[in-house]
């Protein structure tokens, strides 16, 4: 039985649709992402999903809960880590922790918390003194004290150095193969590439693709791209004839092979046959980026 | 009541680290006893003071200090500020409510507003020969009126305010109007009649304070405009207060 379930979901702000119709499930234990440009309405969906917006229409059931009838329960159980929330400047870490967690039923031992997030040096540093990255992980370490089973995480690493992204993401993985299951919203497409087993990719307020990373680049963006400089002249039907080559371009004495398939093995052996040896072989494969541009038509964010 | 419990002695905790709120609304009220207090000619009763002496008739005025500070200046600027970084939405997101931390300052509002009275009247008892409020349930009453329209009032801020910048727009000058009517800025023997008598009527109502704490009964109608002020400001503050 999935874990979260959000059917045909519409939320309007008076006369603004900011979900039209979302659907999607997420499975125990998965890494789900949730992408789309800026205002595409991703915070809107997991706001229903958590129980903080009530939605116009469709429904979303989560761990078997309703988020609004049973929003008590639903609250000892999710975790939530919102976009831009802060704490007092004055709070120190280990109160916020010790304070949340006295909010919880059976909730996750503050200090080993701590110690987990690696913010053991910090535990009596106020909030105002933390580093972006640190706040961030007292951030996701508030979202897990009450030992949920989904944790829903918005704009993760927004305004993280790469560094502290890529420690958040090792700490994702980490809380993942604890058991929880995790809904991150993002923009980074990396991100989401690196960190979930599948995506939503939502624009408009509607879903537009639901695939695993790798699946949505394979369906959305097919091609790939080869760079090389060949050793001695190639004659251009050589590669044209090929039924994998779909395109080809020169720039100077380099060659770009665009196609589909086994395309890198058939231009290589071609090449092979001829005597002919590819310097600085390069082969380019689409990334989630390329299908996310391809899907939505904007650029993502930075 | 578990998690209200937690949020209290935090926020009391946060209260009292911020150097600047303790200082204002307890230390400031009581330093300025001191100071007129230590005046021989301020412990002399004067017919311009209604043959009381300064200090007796400045003592409600100093508590206007603490009420002002406490309800309409510090409430709603933590409030609003809570409001803008997301801590009462995230507090949402929890088995706890935002509720709570409404709650928790308003307590601490309260108590510190009674700490300060209790002090200005035992160190006036004790120091300067002022006497106990001579109708301590009319003075009760009229510091319970008083209070609950400026917390009323400071809700109403915190409910209006969307940013913490526009929340201290709004805050400043009321507070100096509550100040400046409630004779902390110029002692209000000084100020034309007209202006003292829209005193009376400014919450927290220092002539009802005073006329409980020296013996005449408090104007009834001085105390129902605090209960209509707390009442009506109270109620739109509810209406329109959001927590994200």
């Amino acid at each position: 039985m999935p874990v979260i379930e959000v059917t045909n979901l519409h939320k309007r702000y008076g006369d603004l649709v900011a979900v039209a119709d979302v659907s999607f499930t997420v499975e125990a234990g998965e890494i789900f992402g949730v992408l789309g440009p800026n205002g595409a309405g991703k915070t809107t969906t997991v706001e229903c999903v958590a129980g903080l917006r009530v939605p116009d229409g469709g429904g979303v059931s989560v761990l078997g809960l309703d988020p609004r009838r049973d929003a008590a329960q639903l609250r000892q159980r999710v975790g939530v880590q919102l976009q831009e929330s802060q704490l007092p400047d004055q709070l120190r870490v280990s109160e916020a922790l010790e304070l949340y967690a006295s909010f919880y039923r059976d909730p996750a031992d503050p200090a080993d918390l701590i110690d987990r997030l690696g913010l053991g040096d910090k535990r009596n540093t106020a909030y105002k003194k933390l580093s972006g990255g640190q706040k961030q992980r007292l951030s996701i370490a508030l979202a897990l004290v009450g030992n949920p089973s989904v944790a829903i995480l918005d704009e993760l690493t927004t305004g993280l150095d790469p560094q502290s992204r890529r420690d958040t993401w090792a700490l994702i993985e980490q809380i993942r193969d604890s058991g929880v299951t995790i809904v991150l919203v993002t923009h980074f497409m990396e991100e989401a590439e690196r960190l979930c087993d599948r995506v939503a990719v939502i624009d408009r307020g509607r879903v537009v693709a639901l695939d695993s990373p790798a699946g949505l680049v394979s369906t959305v963006v097919p091609e790939q791209r080869i760079r090389f400089r060949p050793s001695a002249p190639v004659d251009d039907r050589l590669l044209t004839d090929l039924p994998e080559v779909t395109a080809m371009q020169r720039t100077g004495s380099q060659v770009v092979v665009t196609g589909t398939g086994d395309v890198l093995h058939a231009v290589t052996s071609v090449l092979a046959r001829n005597q002919i040896i590819a310097a600085d072989l390069r082969l380019e494969q689409s990334t989630l980026d390329d299908a996310f541009v391809e899907l939505t038509g904007h650029r993502p964010a930075e | 009541m578990h998690a209200f419990g937690q949020i209290l002695k935090i926020e009391t905790r946060l209260f009292l680290r911020d150097f600047g709120s303790p200082l204002t609304t307890v230390v400031l009220p009581l330093a300025l006893l001191l100071v007129f207090g230590l005046i021989p000619a301020m412990r002399e009763p004067d017919p311009q003071y209604g043959d009381v002496s300064f200090v007796q008739y400045f003592a409600p005025s100093l508590l206007v200090i603490t009420l002002a500070m406490s309800a309409v200046n510090i409430l709603p600027t933590v409030l609003a500020t809570y409001r803008e970084r997301g801590v009462l939405r995230r507090l949402a997101t929890t088995p706890a409510s935002p509720a709570a931390l409404l709650a928790a300052q308003l307590v601490i509002s309260l108590a510190t507003i009674l700490v300060s009275a209790v002090l200005l009247i035992a160190v006036g008892r004790l120091a300067f020969d002022v006497p106990l409020p001579r109708r301590p349930l009319g003075f009760t009453l009229a510091l319970i009126l008083g209070t609950a329209a400026l917390l009323a009032l400071g809700l109403l801020v915190a409910a209006v305010a969307r940013t913490t910048k526009s929340a201290q727009g709004l805050a400043v000058p009321l507070f100096m109007a509550v100040m400046f009517f409630g004779g902390v800025y110029v002692p209000r023997f000084l100020l034309p009649d007209f202006l003292v008598q829209i005193g009376d009527y400014t919450p927290p109502g220092v002539q009802a304070l005073l006329d409980a704490w020296t013996g005449t009964s408090p104007h009834p109608l001085h105390l129902g405009i605090m209960a209509a002020v707390a009442v009506a400001a109270g109620a739109i503050a509810a209406k329109l207060f959001r927590w994200e």
